[in-house]
This record gives C-alpha cells, structure tokens and sequence, in this order.
C-alpha cells in the first residue's frame, strides 16, 4: 500500500515535469486543437468506469458508472473527431494562387 | 483482479504502450506539420487501453458498458461535428462532461469502500470530487455564457468572494473530517453539492474577455481531478493522461494571465472594470476621423506591408471568410499580408488561428504577438477588425488604465490605423481607447462583414491602380 502511493506520487510527477516541457514547446497556433486534444485524452477515465460497471458491485456503482461511460466516451469522439478536423484545416502556404 | 496473470500482464501492456502514445502525441502537436499524427497516435492509444481494460477479468457482465459506449458515441459524434465557431462552448462542455465522469466514479468508489477508507484515499478521493464537481457546474456555466443562453456580463454583488471563499473553505473542511472519519458517510454529499454550488458562484463573475484564462483553468482543474482519480484507482495510466491534462490547462492558464497581465486569483476574484465603466464613459467625445469603404480600399491598395489585428467582434461578425477574401486580392495585388494574434483574442486560446485557418488563410501568415510586434513599426497599414482592448495603447501610458501593464499589439506604431467598429461605444470591459483618436487613425464604421465586403468589392471592381 505505502509502495504503491510513492510509485503513483512518481508517476505523477514524472508525467507533470513532462507535460510541462513537452506542452511548453506548442506554438500558440495550435492552443484550441491542444485543448480539445488534452481533453479527449483526459476521457481515458473511462477505463475506471468500465470496471466500476463491469464489476457490478453495487446498483449505485453500475449506474454513476454507467452515466460516467457515457459521458467520457462522447468526449472522447468527439474530442478526437474536432482536434483532427480542426488540424486538416492549418494549411501552409504552398502554391500563390496566380 | 489476479485471477490470470498472463491477462493481467497484457492488459498492462496496452496500458504502458497507450501511455507513450498520449505523450508523443503532445510532442507531435508541437508543429502543424506533424500534428494530426498526434491525433492518430492518441487514437490508436485510447483504443488500445479501452480494449485492454475490456479483458479485465473482473468484469462480469458487459451489457451495461455496451449500451454506454454506444450512446456515449451517438452524443460524440454530433459534438465533434459542431461549427468552428462554436468551439469554445464546445470545449467547455466537453470540460464538464470529463469532470462529470470523474465526480460519479469518485462518488461510487467512496461507497464501494465506506466506512473503512484509509487516510490517504480519502484525500485524493475528495480531491477527485471536489475538483471533479466544481469543474462540472463551473464548465457548464461557461458553456452557457459562451453560448449566450446566460448573460455574458459579469454578475457582481457585495461579498461575493467571501460568500465563495466561504463554500470552497466549507467543502475543504468537511473532506478533511471524513478524512479523519470516514464512517461518517452521511458527510460525503456535503462534499459534491457544496463544490457543486460553488461551480456556479466562480463563473457568475466571469466576463466574456476572461473566458481564455478561465476556460484553461477549468482545464486544468478536469485533468487533475482525473489524475486524482487515478490515485484511487491506482491506474498509472490516468495518472498520466490527467497530468498531462493538467499540465497543458495551467502552461494555458499561466499564459492567458500575463497576456491579460492579471494573477489567477484577480480573475477568478475581482470583476474586470467595474467601476472604470463609468468613470471612463463621459469624456470621450473628441472628434475622430472616419473614412469609407472607397477610401480604406485605396488606403489598402497603395499599401505595401498590411498587418490584420483579428478579435472577438470578427467571430461574432462571422467576417472571416470575407477577411479571406481580402487577403486573397490584396495578396495577388502584391501586398504582403500578415495576421497579428493576441494570446487573448477571443474567447478560448488559439480560437483566432482556427477560425482563420478554417477561412482557409495559410498558417505561416498568423504571427503571435512578440512576432508581430517586431514588424509593426514597418508596417504601411495596421486593420483592425473586431477588436479593442488588445490594441490599447492606454496600456503602455496610462498608469491609471486598468489595462495597464498588459502586453498589447503595437498597431499604433503602424503608419496608418484603420479600425473597423461598429460605433464609438466603449469596448467590452468599458475602457476608452486612445488609439482611436490619433492623427493616423481611420475609423471605419459599420459591420465588420459587410465593411471588409465593401472593401473587397472597391478592390475587385474599381481597379483604382493607387
């Protein structure tokens, strides 16, 4: 138990310095698609409420779980399906037109 | 959980594999080149955890997870499809539905493992839906502002911040108590609805011209919750996704506030302007100088270097693809054409560069402030379309403007200003622009589409050679 603490305290701090530096480095071009993008990737809860739901501990779980599914999956479409139509649209200027 | 442990193992490889995934993909959205590789590599990485945590050999039955993610994928889709316009109400409802994901799992898990929840659980359990709740109304408010189904003004009254700091401090103290004593289960709604409340109370004063810096908080508030869910649940791949999350939404947060040159806590506590408002409105009757579209469209053909200044009133104009067009015939006249973008122009970060590159404007042409800042003092014509505060010189000079100190685009140091505004009213936040009452300064009164159309048509059918 007090292993497994430390390790998610690493976890979390090696992820924090990472993001900071990775993150850091998107042109502000780009900040609204990060955003949506981060946001999708946040929707990776849904892991938890599949097992909450698959488990069927209780009926309260298997509900709030259920409602949880529902909710992250729509972000995670539609989060995923705006950021790549939002970057098909940031075209360099390659040909002037004549 | 440990019934097989070759699953077990393959399970926590896609996990490990989906984690690099999330973290190249932020790596690969450091360029336009690369980056809807970012996307695919995020895909590939959720679909692989999610397939990954169907194998769980916990799960009993799948007939509920099914319906879910069927219908979760039905209310997706739509809202992956909405207008470009209307992405940043989008996103804070997608804020709200993260963080709601996170409150009802928190909420279940407590009272899976009530009354005996250890000491440390308990906190990052409170976390989760402390932070999982007010990220939930708070989104959900700012959605409604954004979408204009509440008012965008902000609401102030005498104690607010007391009365918030109040409910914040409240929930605080009820979550340390069950950490104490967790068989004090009847407390744990205290600690979702008074977040909850409080949700509503932090963005009842929010104006629509802070909504970038609050939008990236609650951000940053959804990925931490979800990273405090991953403590609970002690999935290292949560803890990743929701760091990163959260990471990205306070580098956002972080930049939006030294735009706005304010502190986090002077958005979220002190109503913009107030009381400048009135101060400001009853003297700015000088006279200014106001040209037609006849006369900004030679202005703009014997121009050789022309800097666009695009804002909030160009989304609201919806004049982006006339913008386009403007680019378009001035660019094929031979004038060189830029964009200058303020960190806080519209209503979430980066909404200008979207909207523009949806009107089809290439990429390299949309210069961030310090990069345009360099070339404005060379620059024939500044135009700016739908925006104020940003260009307000006010904030270099007068010490007494509450804008002053906040980094803004030097249009002024341009040879010629044109401005396009619907009226002289006062912008946004109530404060008067100097910049408006310079000798160089044209006013262009009228609707920003219908202007720049005008514009567009001198140009295209006046073959004036200025």
């Amino acid at each position: 138990m007090k292993m497994d603490l430390i390790t998610s305290l690493y976890v979390f701090m090696l992820a924090a310095i990472i993001g900071f530096e990775v993150i850091r480095r998107i042109t502000p071009l780009l900040h609204t698609p990060l955003m949506s993008l981060t946001n999708a990737l946040d929707a990776i809860a849904v892991v938890g409420a599949i097992i909450l739901v698959g488990e069927q501990k209780s009926t309260l779980a298997t509900v709030l779980g259920t409602i949880a599914i529902v909710a992250a999956t729509s972000n995670v479409v539609g989060g995923f399906f705006i950021t790549d139509r939002m970057l098909k649209m940031f075209k360099a200027s390659g040909k002037p037109k004549p | 959980m440990t019934s097989f442990p070759a699953a077990e193992t393959m399970i926590e490889i896609t996990y490990l594999v989906a984690t690099a995934l999330f973290i190249l993909s932020l790596k690969w959205m450091s360029s336009p080149a690369t980056a809807r590789h970012g996307v695919w590599a995020a895909e590939f990485g959720m679909l692989l955890a999610v397939v990954g945590t169907l194998l769980n050999r916990g799960i009993v039955d799948y007939k509920w997870i099914a319906i879910a993610l069927v219908l979760g994928s039905i209310i997706g889709i739509p809202l992956g499809m909405v207008k470009i316009t209307a992405v940043p109400q989008r996103t804070a409802l997608s804020h709200a539905f993260g963080a709601l994901c996170v409150t009802l799992v928190g909420t279940a898990e407590f009272y899976l493992r009530a009354p005996a929840v250890p000491r440390f659980m308990m906190s990052v359990l409170s976390m989760e839906v402390i932070l999982g709740s007010l990220t939930f109304t708070g989104s959900l408010m700012a959605a409604g502002k954004l979408q204009e189904i509440l008012p965008q003004r902000p609401i102030t009254y005498k104690g607010q911040n007391v009365v918030n700091l109040g409910m914040l401090a409240a929930a605080i103290a009820v979550a340390g108590y069950l950490v104490v004593h967790p068989d004090h289960m009847y407390l744990f709604p205290l600690i979702v609805v008074i977040p909850l409340l409080f949700g509503v109370q932090m963005i009842i004063p929010i104006g629509g011209a802070d909504m970038p810096t609050v939008i990236s908080l609650l951000n940053s508030y959804a990925g931490l919750s979800a990273a405090a869910m991953g403590f609970v649940l002690e999935s290292k791949l949560l803890i990743v996704a929701g760091a990163l999350d959260g990471a990205s939404g306070l580098i956002l947060s972080i930049n939006m506030s030294k735009a706005m040159n304010r502190s986090f806590t002077n958005v979220l506590f002190g109503g913009f302007g107030q009381e400048q408002t009135a101060a400001k409105a009853g003297q700015e009757t000088r006279a200014v100088r106001s040209a037609t579209p006849e006369e900004a469209a030679e202005i703009l053909a014997a121009a050789s270097t022309v800097v666009i200044v695009p804002g909030y009133g160009m989304a609201v104009a919806q004049a982006q693809h006339k913008v386009r067009e403007l680019y378009d015939i001035l660019t094929k006249r031979g004038v060189d054409v830029k964009f200058g973008i303020h960190p806080v122009a519209g209503r979430m970060p980066g909404h200008m560069n979207v909207l523009l590159a949806e009107a089809d404007i290439p990429y390299d042409k949309l210069l961030d402030m310090d990069e345009i800042n360099g070339e404005l003092p060379q620059t024939d014509v500044a135009l700016i379309i739908g925006a104020n505060d940003v260009t307000n010189p006010a904030a270099r000079t007068d010490a007494s403007s509450p804008i002053f100190g906040m980094p803004i685009l030097d249009v002024d140091k341009a040879r010629t200003v044109m401005v396009i505004k619907r009226s002289m009213a006062a912008g946004f936040a109530g404060i008067g622009n100097p910049l408006y009452y310079l000798d160089k300064t044209l006013m262009l009164f009228g609707d920003a589409k219908g202007f720049v159309g005008s514009i567009v048509r001198e140009l295209s059918g006046g073959g004036s050679h200025g």
